[in-house]
């Protein structure tokens, strides 16, 4: 296995389970189990176990390695020298499972989907881009822009909602942008983290060669996931694009006042997603968005930046859903977060936070008090107020 | 035990804790067969995570209905094996208990839960009563309380106020039997300001007896006034017969919040000298530089000798030494990228320095094996923890072996020299019941078989012939 000569020094010291400070366990399925194999620290040594043959490939190993997020807290908070090689090490000993065949049902049926329909949900390929029906945004021809929603924004219906607002925003600002509609292709960074390396070379390939063919030069991406995954993998297969998120972008828009803002009355929070927080160090342009509205009232939650909580939805669970719901799910524990801060709307910047949230928000069954907004349906508020 | 009744125990442990918390299967058993150090493995037939004293309560009266051990566990980080189930049975993964119950600002006391984190009441005194503190031990932050002190931990305020099961101001224990008891004020007031005085002391029942004797599902911690600045100074000498005379005209001005000596091989700078890192505190520049000035004044002879002197400490080395716990001690585990490391902690007099100093250099070079020697003050000088540290690739059995054999050579020198065990292993425990007056060990015998008729806790430790 790739990375395999690291396995065995992991210590088990718990660093890795924590915030910076130690105040909160910050780990999505140790939170939920309480049990120590779910942890990072645990996943070591069930590797490890099991490249030694201390245990064999079972259909619980490979959930305790399925339910990992990819959220990278672990990552963030270890204290050895290999802290850096932590994910990759699970994404190996995920890959030794899917050259196996030996993964849980709910992953398989996800990367069949991609193979099946290029993308998870199973949804065909022509509805991809029926969020942008009867706006102005067109399909991609010479435009400086590529806006590329992905799987969750082209099915899903937050994810949707979402690129609807955003897609709206960029070419208010004054963007050329362009859409792949119906070529857009899932873009790998999830299918990546669950060891399907041969589909995420394929996908990247294939990515990388239309983006080349039809003159990308420029993307901004609604998913954080994606906005990962062209940025530090596809320049490594020869795709070199300039990427952003939209919060990037949109950040600057609204400074440059090519967004004029009125003003929105509304006690706001906001969820780092980990793709982009922890994975790629952007924290700022989102709340610089929020702190730009006149009358919005913005507080951070106790968990922020780098210690942000996971929605719960990386590594592909908000599909897969090895995990499920239930009061320590992390997503239900982001909620009661978000409420602790008096704050009426919980804003995101990822659809899969988007559905992850909204789902939990029904789930602790509070819709009365508090709902999730993506930042660009903030701002669209902020507008028309 | 056959199947029906295995599956039955599983069936009865789900109703008790819920399906998610817990396991009988492979993988939960493989990694709570073990802990970090270089014990033998031996696997539990369950594995559970309570949320409730309650629930602990009827895992307990489970266990004594089925004649199974059980074994609690915190972080499972004192290295020795403590948490291994040597005979099976259930082993209680504390931490979904983690919650802070209580803190009384001006009684300066905690109650927390038995599976809170030694990380997490830091966390939540930094933010919440920026002037109190406890007394941190070094090892990671996911080390609880609770464990910390049936173990007669220590931490950063050891050397002012002793063991850290010193400081308890309360226990609530699930006693072997099922009943919960309460310890100390809290059995007779809502206030948790006493483990024992004035009433019958009974946390001596509890406290070093390893989880032999209960579990403990809230404890009552003394908290400290936490000043506002905080430094650090090294005094380094090449002379280790000097460190018992430094460490007592220090522990003399009763000026320092912590010291410890230390000595390694490597890196290269620090090899051949022993230093001694001292924590000042103060609320004002005043405080602080007065408290300074008195402990430089108290080691102006070993200055004027040239046997000694004050280190420079880089700036950018400052926050690694002034870290709580300090991290890099953590990281010595992978010095020879192998993720282990296991130390001995004999409780000797602070005389003893010198030989067990010179006797881990010798067994380092005997055993061909990295090692760190460090001793924790305790109190004003009434004795150490000297720590017989070694580091180990756990991917090398060879060296794993050397590690072990290094340790016990170092137990027993550290015994020969009047020591006691700290956290013992199991053979560091019967070398120790071997060494005991006779009429203690019929007194510990007498209060485990009264407490726990069964012999369901933790069994193997602490075991009276």
């Amino acid at each position: 296995m790739e990375h395999q000569e690291i396995v065995h020094r992991c210590f088990r010291c718990g660093y890795c389970k924590f915030t910076e400070d130690y105040h909160d366990i910050n780990c999505p399925p140790y939170l939920k189990f309480g049990l120590d194999t779910y942890a990072a620290g645990g996943r070591m040594w069930l590797i490890n176990a099991w490249l030694n043959h201390g245990i064999e490939t079972s259909k619980h190993y490979a959930e305790i390695l399925y339910l990992c997020n990819t959220c990278g807290n672990c990552k963030e908070h270890c204290v050895f020298t290999f802290k850096d090689d932590l994910l990759n090490i699970f994404e190996a000993a995920k890959a030794e499972l899917v050259e196996k065949g030996l993964i849980p049902p709910a992953v398989k049926d996800y990367l069949q989907g991609i193979v099946a329909n290029g993308n998870p949900y199973k949804e065909p390929q022509n509805k991809r881009g029926r969020w942008a029906e009867g706006t102005d945004i067109q399909t991609f021809s010479d435009q400086e822009f590529l806006f590329y929603v992905g799987d969750a924004g082209s099915y899903d219906e937050p994810g949707k909602k979402m690129a609807l607002s955003v897609g709206s925003l960029l070419s208010k600002g004054g963007l050329s942008i362009g859409i792949l509609g119906s070529k857009e292709k899932c873009d790998g960074n999830d299918v990546k983290a669950l060891g399907e390396t041969g589909l995420f070379a394929k996908l990247a390939e294939e990515n990388i060669r239309l983006f080349k063919e039809i003159g990308v030069k420029n993307i901004i991406t609604l998913d954080p996931h994606a906005f990962n995954v062209f940025t530090k993998e596809y320049p490594k297969l020869g795709g070199k694009f300039k990427a952003w998120h939209y919060t990037q972008v949109l950040a600057m828009l609204v400074k440059d006042k090519k967004i004029p803002l009125s003003g929105y009355n509304a006690k706001v929070t906001y969820q780092d997603p980990c793709y982009l927080g922890r994975h790629n160090d952007i924290y700022n342009p989102p709340r610089e968005i929020l702190k730009a509205i006149p009358g919005l009232v913005f507080s951070e939650m106790k968990r922020n930046r780098k210690n942000s909580l996971c929605c719960g939805g990386g590594g592909g669970n908000f599909m897969t859903d090895v995990s499920g719901l239930g009061k320590d799910s992390s997503s239900r524990i982001r909620i009661r977060e978000a409420l602790e801060t008096g704050a009426e709307i919980l804003a995101v910047v990822c659809p899969i936070c988007y559905k992850m949230l909204d789902d939990a928000v029904k789930e602790e069954g509070v819709e009365e008090k508090i709902k999730v907004q993506d930042i660009a349906e903030i701002v669209h508020q902020a507008i028309r107020s | 035990m056959g199947v029906d009744k295995m599956t039955d125990i599983y069936k009865s442990l789900v109703e008790i804790v819920g399906e998610e918390h817990v396991s009988n299967r492979k993988e939960e058993l493989y990694f709570y067969a073990r802990d970090p150090g270089l014990m033998p493995a031996h696997e539990p037939d369950y594995v559970v995570a309570p949320e409730t004293p309650e629930e602990i309560q009827e895992i307990v009266m489970l266990a004594n209905k089925e004649k199974i051990p059980i074994v609690p566990m915190g972080a499972g980080m004192a290295l020795t094996g403590l948490i291994i189930p040597l005979k099976g049975g259930i082993v209680i993964d504390m931490k979904r208990m983690r919650k802070i119950l209580e803190v009384n600002e001006k009684a300066r006391y905690a109650v927390v839960e038995g599976g809170t984190s030694q990380g997490a009441l830091k966390a939540y005194l930094d933010r919440n009563y920026p002037n109190l503190r406890h007394s941190i031990p070094d090892a990671p932050p996911t080390v609880t309380i609770a464990a910390n002190v049936a173990i007669h931990g220590q931490g950063r305020l050891t050397q002012q106020y002793g063991f850290n099961s010193d400081m308890v101001s309360g226990l609530e224990v699930v006693l072997p039997t099922g009943e919960i008891a309460k310890i100390g004020s809290c059995s007779m007031s809502p206030s948790w300001f006493s483990k024992g005085p004035t009433l019958p002391d009974l946390s001596g029942l509890f406290l070093g007896w390893l989880g032999t004797t209960g579990i403990i599902t809230k404890v009552g911690i003394k908290l400290y006034p936490r000043k506002k600045m905080r430094d650090v100074e090294i005094f380094v000498t090449d002379r280790e017969d000097l460190i018992p005379e430094i460490l007592f005209r220090l522990t003399h001005t009763e000026m320092l919040e912590d010291m410890t000596a230390w000595f390694q091989a490597k890196p290269i700078i620090f090899q051949g000298n022993h230093h001694v890192t001292l924590y000042i505190t103060g609320d004002t520049d005043e405080e602080l530089e007065f408290k300074r000035k008195m402990v430089w004044d108290s080691l102006k002879e070993f200055r004027d000798s040239k046997d000694g002197g004050f280190m420079w400490i880089l700036p950018a080395m400052k926050p690694t030494f002034l870290d709580m716990p300090q991290r890099s001690i953590t990281t010595f585990a992978d010095v020879k990228k192998g993720g282990g490391f296991e130390y001995s902690g004999p409780i000797a007099l602070i005389e003893k320095y010198p030989v067990l100093a010179r006797k881990l250099v010798e067994l380092g070079t005997k055993f061909k094996v990295a090692y760190s020697g460090m001793a924790r003050v305790i109190g004003r000088s009434h004795a150490m923890m000297f720590g017989i540290a070694f580091t180990f690739n756990r991917a090398d059995p060879d060296m794993m072996e050397r590690v072990r054999k290094a340790l016990h050579e170092g137990i027993t020198f550290a015994f020969d020299q009047g020591g006691i065990p700290w956290k013992p292993t199991v053979e560091e425990q019967k070398m120790a019941m071997e060494r005991m007056d006779p009429n203690t060990l019929k007194l510990m015998k007498m209060i485990k078989e009264n407490l726990d008729p069964n012999g369901i806790m933790n069994p193997g430790n602490w075991k009276v012939n």
